[in-house]
């Protein structure tokens, strides 16, 4: 095997990543991505004295393990080099983003487009004005551009339907607007309380999620080690976070079907979970709350026992909603055959998280790759079959309910009197390494890669939210369906423009 | 229909009667309060700390415009600094949110409060969001703001989906230069007269993101904000607080 096997949060020295010819690359990473039960987490360029090393990370589910393996491409070379989307079609983004960032030609790539225009784009002259829209010259077919402001309070993206009739025959995303330029200020900014908040900045709904990537990334650079209490009290952390946006994107989906009661319920409920944030850590979405090498805000025996109490009054009340929407025809009518996306799209383009989950394939960081304290528990991965708007509602629910469960059980092992560990601690890291981290936000899989330069800080860092491999999904949901049901398909995926746009 | 009647009494009363006297739990970041000893000579501790260069020292204050409220200035050797629950913390001038050890209440200042924005906006407001290199979390709250909870919606306060129907434009994120000619645009298309909303650290000074090259902060070198509203993100009752003050609802 010429790639390198490491696990997830086990750092490893720079040199001892393979350094392959593309010819080579290209072969090996193929023949992995040829197998049903990997996928890639991360394709990325590292610029290098004289050129640019391109990082491939590969998941292997079976064994739990992650593939990586590069090669160098010198600065003078600017001839095209084949594109693994052709083979692989869920490569198309990270090719697609190296081709931005590197101007790097991929042949028989079918859409090398810009991602997200960054800053420090290699094209100065790619923008916004330019994008090159798919469009059908027709007499019959309409287009609709839908952004990039839109008409709530949501983030920007541009949406451009061509449509026959009320029908959408065609969806083009394009993001960018929220480029606020994460991954290189990471090195920029020299302290580390600094970068975990920047970390928590990647995307507010993911502030546990994100933040546990890097945390975990952090302490294996600088070899630090963490007691049972704080694996625990961060897992409760994104499980929280999990029941907190699937109950907000639930309550979103009833608003956007016209259900009133479910909608307002959904809404105070979620309130009752980022309260809990609250009394916990002072501030309603986790910010603040995870640290690496210690644990700011301990749970008291008290606390813990008004997160049992909240748990309870929002369990009683959120079932029996719940339990009534996905019962309510006038719901059922709007979810069910609704944005389908099959299982042979969801994995052709390589969806992650609860999008691939309703697809039917097992694709979850806390069974495959276990971090944090899912090495201990037995999680069990809910997969459902059929990919429309109503499995993704009904997923959102069931994991509502198990991350319940998975919370009070963890209570139950946290040891709230004997609170070690809650002062920071020396974080040195190591010179010239690399790390993989991956995490299992509520969108699905986050991957955070970071590389340490001779004196030990941090000088690359890549992000990738679940998003990346998302986006792809929701174009593909609404074709055939009647455009007003734009709205509800996007709510049932509710992806993230920020952490997308980076 | 039983069911339905039973969650809906299950639901109860949810909203907030009183937005103006609500006990935040303590370990909200709110207001910070600064005791005037004296600090420690060459002390710099919470200067250094600080990831967004909020603290001045010698005396210490700090720029709640800056401030992302993350708590780790505490780390005073004279416990100079500590933090209240106070949410009441927005106010229409930049300078009137730098807290030092003689700050009681953050106050507006009326004299930059056009005539028109109470006898126009006071009774009725309606706003359009632009997120403009956010992270969400700003826009979280916003929604929030008129949830079943906080109901924002019963001042007349409304976020609509036009500006053309609007009468401000609410800005979020630390303005990049990817969406700087969408917000140029709202702002265009809202008829005058209009306000314009800062909310969040990343809106007011750019936040945790001040140093990145994606940034192009030129639209509030032309328009000046009316309302500085700070937090990271700023609670829902800051929101409505600040918006009710600025159009004259309560003092």
């Amino acid at each position: 095997m010429s790639f390198k096997i490491i696990e997830n949060n086990s750092a490893i020295p720079m040199q001892q990543i393979p350094v392959l010819n593309y010819e080579a690359f290209f072969e090996a990473s193929s023949a992995l991505l040829s197998r049903e039960h990997c996928h890639c987490v991360n394709y990325y360029a590292v610029p290098e004295s004289g050129g640019l090393r391109l990082i491939c990370c590969i998941a292997d589910d079976h064994t739990h393990k992650i593939l990586v393996g590069s090669f160098i491409r010198s600065n003078d070379d600017t001839s095209a080099i084949e594109s693994l989307t052709n083979r692989h079609f869920s490569m198309h983004i990270f090719e697609r983003e190296i081709h931005e960032r590197f101007g790097i030609e991929f042949s028989g790539h079918p859409w090398l487009k810009p991602v997200r225009f960054p800053f420090d784009k290699k094209d100065k002259n790619s923008h916004f004005g330019n994008y090159p829209f798919y469009s059908i010259k027709s007499h019959e077919l309409h287009e609709v551009g839908v952004g990039p402001i839109h008409a709530g309070i949501i983030e920007p993206g541009h949406f451009r339907f061509i449509c026959n009739g009320e029908k959408v025959l065609h969806l083009e995303i394009h993001l960018g607007f929220q480029h606020r330029g994460v991954e290189s200020l990471m090195p920029i900014h020299k302290s580390l309380l600094q970068q975990t908040i920047l970390a928590e900045s990647i995307a507010g709904d993911t502030v546990a999620g994100h933040n546990t990537a890097f945390i975990n990334a952090m302490e294996a650079l600088a070899g630090i080690t963490v007691s049972e209490n704080i694996h625990i009290s961060r897992t409760i952390a994104c499980e929280l976070e999990r029941i907190a946006m699937h109950t907000a994107d639930l309550s979103a989906l009833c608003t956007d079907v016209a259900f009133q009661l479910g909608s307002a319920v959904l809404q105070s409920l979620r309130t009752i979970i980022i309260n809990t944030f609250m009394i916990w850590c002072g501030n309603r979405f986790a910010r603040k709350l995870l640290r690496c090498g210690y644990e700011p805000y301990p749970l008291t025996p008290d606390l813990v026992n008004k997160i049992r109490q909240n748990l309870d009054t929002f369990e009683k009340r959120y079932v029996e909603v719940m339990d009534k929407t996905m019962d309510m025809p006038s719901v059922l009518a709007r979810f069910d055959n609704t944005g389908i996306v099959s299982r042979e799209q969801s994995r052709m383009i390589g969806t992650v998280g609860m999008a691939a989950r309703t697809t039917g394939i097992i694709r979850d960081i806390r069974i495959s790759h276990p971090y944090s304290f899912y090495h201990q528990m037995t999680h069990e991965t809910i997969t459902l079959q059929g990919g429309d708007v109503k499995v993704r509602a009904k997923i959102r629910d069931l994991e509502v309910r198990q991350s319940l469960k998975y919370i009070r059980e963890m209570l139950e092992k946290y040891d709230p009197v004997t609170n070690e560990d809650t002062f920071p601690v020396p974080v040195s890291l190591k010179p010239d390494m690399f790390v993989v981290s991956l995490a299992e936000g509520w969108r699905g899989e986050i991957c955070h890669c970071a590389i340490t330069g001779k004196d030990g800080l941090l000088a690359q860092y890549k992000i990738k939210d679940p998003s990346m491999h998302n986006w792809i999904a929701l174009a593909l949901a609404v074709r055939n369906n009647d455009i007003s049901d734009f709205p509800v398909c996007n709510k049932s995926f509710n992806l993230s423009y920020c952490g997308y746009d980076l | 229909m039983i069911r339905t009647i039973k969650i809906v009494k299950h639901q109860g009363k949810q909203f907030i009667r009183d937005l103006q006297n609500v006990n935040l739990p303590d370990l909200h970041t709110g207001k910070p309060v600064i005791s005037g000893d004296p600090c420690k000579p060459d002390c710099r501790s919470c200067k250094e700390i600080c990831p967004v260069q909020a603290i001045s020292t010698q005396p210490v204050s700090i720029d709640m415009g800056r401030c992302v409220f993350c708590r780790e200035c505490i780390v005073c050797p004279e416990k100079i600094i500590s933090f209240s629950n106070e949410y009441k913390i927005a106010s229409n001038e930049p300078g009137l949110l730098k807290v030092h050890s003689r700050t009681g209440a953050i106050t507006f200042n009326p004299d930059l409060i056009r005539d028109e924005i109470h006898r126009m906006f006071g009774g009725s407001l309606k706003l359009r969001l632009v997120s403009d290199g956010s992270c969400n979390g700003c826009e979280l709250e916003l929604n929030a703001s008129d949830n079943v909870n906080f109901d924002m919606s019963r001042y007349g306060i409304e976020f609509v989906a036009s500006p053309r129907h609007a009468d401000g434009v609410v800005v979020t994120g630390a303005l990049v230069e990817n969406s700087i000619r969408a917000l140029e645009l709202t702002y265009e298309a809202i008829p005058a007269p209009k306000i314009v909303i800062a909310v969040g650290a990343c809106a007011i000074s750019g936040g945790i993101f001040q140093s990145s090259k994606a940034l192009n902060r030129s639209f509030f070198e032309k328009h000046k904000p009316d309302l500085y509203i700070p937090g990271c993100p700023p609670h829902p009752l800051t929101i409505i607080d600040g918006i009710l003050k600025l159009t004259g609802r309560i003092k």
